[in-house]
């Protein structure tokens, strides 16, 4: 078999996997829901600037969510799953055989992107039944389109890049949301970032992807302007996070 | 000459100032089942990793089917299959899933079935893994390694943790293994599983080999020292064949060895019927694989340089 029908038969067999166990996606698509409905009744009621336009905050935190769903499917849970599989011995296993071990971690990949463009999609169907979110329709959709895959491919890149950093499974859940909680933050995924918050914090918003991801995500569902460098930060932050998986990455457990 | 699986030459592994393997030289002939013997620590794994490909040698020359495993070729990784000492298996997929998985990525893998035929998970065909006890999933290890029609395999440690009757069944897939032509390379702590399964075995200790050749002859077992015992009644007298009361041990047997067996029976049971005692519990045995094992492996220090052959200084039985 050549090597896309082996990726694409690999990605078969990790959806089937996937959805054998319950717990875990029923918790991955119900997170960001979950969180959508505590932020909008704890802070709903209000509303809040975004690049000069007036924004119901129930309506902001569709846009948020979602793009706090397309982190987790794919940065938090690609970081988790890979350091368990690492341990397991299940990728050094793999490694022994035939299957290119980029084929392995590009099927994960698309997996991961697969249940996050699932996610928006409930999101956004969630968003639009109960929180007034406008859907993105015509160049704003094919906008979307791209925001959404090349946001996803690159916090997947960047959770395969962050597994170097992670001595064990154990630690893995302690690694990740150290490196993620804090910029979800201070991005205005979990609480507004108005233009008056101080410079540092909209420092950390122009440097790292996640506001960057948040705010393209957001030109979709909320009509604020889109900007194509919030694609290339989020594109080049991608990129970054290969170059490093590619070098840092690691087949064995490192116990 | 007979055509090598493995060929290794001066082969020699360092992690920084440690010298976990320190110049072997080994081979495996095509279709042979090779076992290598050794404590933990000795530079076994060490050494199978790096004809698996994971490792990276520090020096030495080393061919696996005619290739360098380092090179991390594709083409090798289709014929062969490996076993290691552990690892893990997605959990929620079933047997049969799984080893079609693995199966997809090999040119001639064998039918799924046939695989789980061969080591018995008929009825466990449709469970997922996470079902499986210990000793299947091990099964299931060797199942994935033979998924792709391996010429030559790997087995670390593969029976740890059986009970006898799942170790039988694993000896007799190894053995069917051997007769279908595969070659495999085993390590293993079990002196048994050597020495029913293997046709050569080599002893490592300390980063090196120091003894090799078939289980039944290994380190001159077979024209060595006889061990011969028995029980006299405490206080009797011994004969002098026997070497007096040095001989006689805690708990009441009297052991001793012997180069001349013939002679020394011949000496003790005259010595009995001309006093009219019996000797109880009599037996005579060559000393066991794990006798000659214990002898080579037993005194490791770390600079002494082992010797190529059992050395004389009658240790008895570990057990």
């Amino acid at each position: 078999m050549n090597v896309p029908t082996l990726t694409l038969r690999q990605v078969r067999f990790t959806n089937k996997a996937f959805w054998r166990n319950p717990p875990a996606w029923f918790f991955t698509f119900a997170f960001p829901l979950m969180f959508l409905v505590i932020f909008t009744t704890l802070l709903g009621n209000g509303s809040v600037q975004v690049g000069g336009k007036e924004i119901q905050e129930s309506t902001y935190y569709v846009a948020a969510m979602a793009a706090f769903g397309v982190i987790t499917a794919c940065y938090t849970n690609m970081a988790i799953s890979v350091s368990f599989q690492r341990d397991q011995g299940i990728l050094k296993r793999t490694r022994g055989t035939p299957l290119p071990g980029g084929a392995y971690l590009t099927a994960r990949v698309i997996h991961s992107m697969l249940m996050a463009i699932l996610l928006v999609v409930i999101s956004a169907a969630f968003g639009a039944a109960f929180y007034n979110a406008a859907l993105p329709s015509g160049v704003s959709l094919l906008r979307f389109i791209v925001i959404l895959l090349v946001g996803s491919a690159s916090f997947c890149a960047l959770g395969l890049a962050v597994t170097a950093l992670i001595p064990n499974a154990d630690a893995a859940p302690a690694v990740v949301n150290a490196t993620i909680l804090p910029l979800l933050f201070l991005s205005g995924v979990f609480i507004p970032v108005g233009d008056d918050a101080p410079t540092w914090i909209q420092w950390v918003g122009r440097i790292f992807p996640v506001r960057h991801f948040a705010e393209a995500m957001g030109a979709g569902f909320i009509g604020t302007p889109f900007h194509w460098q919030d694609t290339l930060n989020v594109a080049i932050w991608g990129l970054a996070g290969l170059l490093l998986a590619a070098r840092y990455f690691t087949w064995e457990p490192r116990r | 000459m007979t055509e090598r699986a493995i060929d290794v030459r001066g082969l020699h592994k360092s992690y920084g100032d440690l010298e976990a393997v320190k110049g072997i030289d080994v081979h495996v002939d095509v279709g042979e089942v090779f076992a290598l013997l050794g404590p933990n620590g000795a530079g076994k794994t060490t050494t199978v990793e790096i004809l698996e490909g994971y490792r990276e040698r520090t020096a030495g020359e080393v061919s696996v089917l005619g290739f360098d495993p380092a090179s991390g070729s594709r083409a090798l990784k289709e014929r062969v299959g490996i076993v290691l000492q552990s690892t893990g298996i997605d959990p929620f997929l079933t047997v049969a899933e799984t080893i079609s998985l693995y199966s997809g990525y090999y040119p001639h893998p064998r039918p799924v079935d046939e695989v789980i035929d061969v080591v018995g998970l008929d009825e466990k065909r449709d469970s997922r893994v996470v079902k499986l006890s210990g000793g299947q999933q091990r099964r299931l290890d060797v199942a994935i390694a033979l998924a792709g029609d391996p010429e030559l395999l790997f087995l670390d440690e593969p029976t740890t943790g059986f009970d006898p009757t799942a170790r039988r069944g694993a000896w007799e897939v190894v053995k069917n293994l051997a007769s279908l032509g595969k070659t495999v390379l085993l390590t293993t702590h079990y002196m048994d599983e050597a020495q029913y399964l293997a046709d050569r075995v080599a002893v490592i200790a300390a980063g090196q080999i120091v003894a090799e050749g078939p289980p039944s002859t290994l380190a001159g077992r077979d024209v060595g020292r006889t061990h011969i015992r028995f029980r006299p009644d405490p206080g009797a007298e011994l004969p002098p064949v026997a070497g007096g009361d040095a001989s006689r041990r805690t708990d009441g047997w009297v052991e001793f060895e012997s180069m001349e067996p013939t002679r020394a029976l011949h000496e003790l049971t005259s010595w009995a019927v001309d006093r009219g005692v019996e000797l109880d519990g009599l037996e005579v045995r060559r000393p066991s694989l794990e006798d000659v094992y214990l002898e080579l492996t037993g005194d490791q220090h770390p600079e002494a340089q082992p010797e190529p052959v059992a050395s004389g200084r009658g240790r008895r039985r570990g057990r």
